[in-house]
């Protein structure tokens, strides 16, 4: 029982990470129609600079500034490359962003080094909270309020705010919304950088988790990619609950038949695509 | 439109169809290379291993190709088919017959049964989630490879089947290095000659229209799906023999083979020599090839070359190099 409820924790923190991921893809193919395999080396990036930035900020403080420099990192890309995608074929974004990849993750060795490194993280997160259910740290604890919060802050800015509302708008017919005079280079740059900040939030939180290194995305991105398509494109709710639904699975798994752990998540993507093939909350139309 | 007006487009797609004779320069050129590359490879610091493995990785390129260039389905799992055939391959030799035929057979007929079972979910989405969809396929069958571990050798790999040489009535032919480079390009030219006679039957025409109009094919009362999933299918089985033979190239195949980077570097192959060109598969994993050889053996951090030459090909040169070529020559 302490093993199954360990492993659906852990499935629960992992799936936060999917969802997080997921959340900022989905916006970016929204509006940007970019298919960003860039996203892993984004998180992976703000992992690295948070490591280098902790002697001078602490944990908190890195938690805040590397997401936000990433993000500045991202619009960088984006204004230099990816804008020059808008409007052609997706499989350029696809190409252009897995060449963007193989950079990232070698300049990320050449700087920081091939080998693993750890993120420390104060002191009082790392105890256990509780005796009988040794797996609850405050760390976990943290990163849970962290994805939360950060969720709900994405969803109320979006629906509450001047700028979120045109992202929404844009990512269902941008000619309309540029035709009325809203600044699309603006609009795009943004969702962009808020895509790459959530992922930069999850680097430094996964850096902490389980270290760094410079393929430490690589496993990240594959299941965002499902848990969108389990969700359902075009729903940033949708990308969230394939997130944490396939995390918990994948959690769930290991703790009965460990070898199929990561196999679980493909597989319900197919159950799911068999049935809905448009995932849990896509909607009719988006994105065909 | 009057029966007048659509006569001369009519009979000029047919004077298309009987080309003038320096209309198979380029291919004749081609075929000349190829014939002879074991004779200079060596002359130019190559080796017959790399002229291998060229034809093996073009042709898996070629097969993507089918769906890329001709249908426009963006696939991005192809290297699962390929990993597949090669897995194949080598538990044919292994365990079931020492016979080099039989091990290529095997291998291209799994890739072919999985991509047609698996078609059907596919071919339902276009665009972005038909990528995505072929991408999770390739996932899957890489964790199934890779944690099944008594059967496949799991991360390790593969190993302890040698390919056989080829038993005819009287003959034995042995298939080191030269050998195995022309059996390769005989599977190549077979593979060449299917994808030409389809590519100019009806059925080619069909895949074109789905890429350059679907809903007007619909209109026509012709499932695209239908049509999607039977190039779905032959790009699996053309995979899963190149997989193959790059399995028994190496006496090897590891899960790498199956991986979602190698599917990434199929498409870039495609799209490097050109995606619309027939040839162009072929110019793409050739240079490919060639530059991963030899940047790799200039620096470690070969791969960010590789990543830019990536990046610099869809920013300037979509059409890929022979595109810019057929451009110049036109201008």
């Amino acid at each position: 029982m302490e093993l199954l409820l360990f492993n659906v924790l852990n499935g629960l923190l992992l799936g936060v990470f999917y969802a997080l991921m997921a959340m900022g893809l989905s916006l970016i193919l929204g509006l940007n129609r970019i298919i960003n395999f860039a996203h892993g080396g984004f998180l992976a990036l703000a992992g690295y600079i948070a490591y280098s930035l902790l002697p001078y900020l602490g944990f908190f403080g890195v938690l805040i500034v590397a997401p936000l420099l990433t993000a500045v990192l991202g619009v960088l890309v984006e204004r230099l490359l990816i804008k020059r995608l808008y409007g052609r074929d997706p499989l350029f974004s696809l190409l252009l962003t897995f060449g963007l990849v193989l950079i990232m993750e070698d300049m990320i060795r050449t700087i920081w080094g091939a080998q693993g490194l750890p993120l420390q993280i104060p002191a009082v997160l790392q105890s256990a909270l509780s005796q009988t259910y040794f797996f609850i740290t405050g760390y976990r604890v943290l990163i849970l309020g962290i994805a939360v919060a950060l969720t709900i802050g994405l969803l109320l800015f979006l629906r509450f705010t001047k700028i979120g509302l045109r992202i929404l708008a844009g990512a269902s017919d941008l000619d309309t919304i540029s035709a009325l005079g809203v600044n699309i280079h603006l609009l795009r740059a943004v969702s962009f950088a808020a895509g790459i900040f959530l992922a930069g939030v999850a680097g430094v939180l996964a850096a902490g988790w389980q270290g760094l290194s410079p393929q430490m995305g690589d496993s990240l991105i594959m299941p965002s990619f499902v848990a969108i398509i389990v969700g359902g494109v075009g729903s940033l709710l949708g990308s969230l609950l394939g997130g944490l639904l396939i995390g918990v699975a994948s959690g769930v798994t290991s703790a009965f038949y460990p070898q199929a752990s990561q196999l679980v998540i493909y597989l319900i993507m197919a159950l799911v695509l068999a049935i809905r093939p448009r995932g849990l909350l896509g909607k009719k139309g988006v994105f065909e | 439109m009057s029966a007048k007006e659509l006569t001369p487009s009519a009979s000029s797609a047919r004077r298309n169809d009987r080309r003038e004779w320096h209309h198979y320069l380029p291919h004749v050129f081609v075929w000349l290379i190829l014939l002879t590359a074991p004779a200079w490879m060596p002359l130019l610091g190559g080796y017959t291993l790399l002229a291998t493995r060229v034809l093996v990785l073009a042709m898996a390129a070629m097969g993507l190709n089918l769906l890329l260039g001709t249908t426009g389905a963006l696939s991005f799992g192809q290297a699962a088919f390929f990993g597949l055939g090669g897995y194949a391959a080598g538990e044919t030799l292994l365990h079931l017959a020492p016979s080099t035929p039989l091990a290529l057979l095997i291998g291209m007929l799994t890739s072919g049964v999985i991509a047609a079972v698996l078609g059907p979910i596919a071919v339902r989405l276009r665009g972005i989630y038909f990528a995505m969809i072929t991408i999770a396929f390739g996932q899957a069958f890489f964790f199934i490879v890779v944690n099944w571990n008594s059967f496949t050798g799991g991360e390790d790999g593969l190993l302890g089947f040698n390919r056989q040489p080829l038993h005819f009535d009287t003959m034995t032919i042995p298939l080191h290095g030269v050998n195995y480079y022309y059996l390769a390009l005989f599977c190549f030219a077979l593979v060449a000659a299917f994808i030409a006679a389809l590519l100019r039957s009806p059925l080619g025409h069909a895949f074109v229209a789905i890429r350059e109009n679907e809903r007007r094919l619909q209109f026509f009362g012709v499932r695209a799906g239908t049509l999607l999933w039977i190039a779905f299918t032959i790009s699996g089985l053309i995979a899963g023999l190149a997989g193959s033979l790059y399995a028994l190239l190496n006496n090897f195949i590891s899960p790498s083979s199956l991986h979602w980077t190698l599917s990434g570097d199929f498409v870039m192959m495609c799209v490097l020599g050109g995606m619309r060109s027939f040839w162009g598969p072929l110019l793409g994993a050739a240079i490919y090839v060639v530059a991963e050889n030899t940047l790799s053996s200039y620096t470690d951090n070969w791969m960010s070359f590789l990543g830019l030459i990536f990046i610099l090909i869809v920013l300037f040169f979509p059409k890929g190099v022979l595109g810019l070529l057929r451009a110049r020559v036109k201008a």
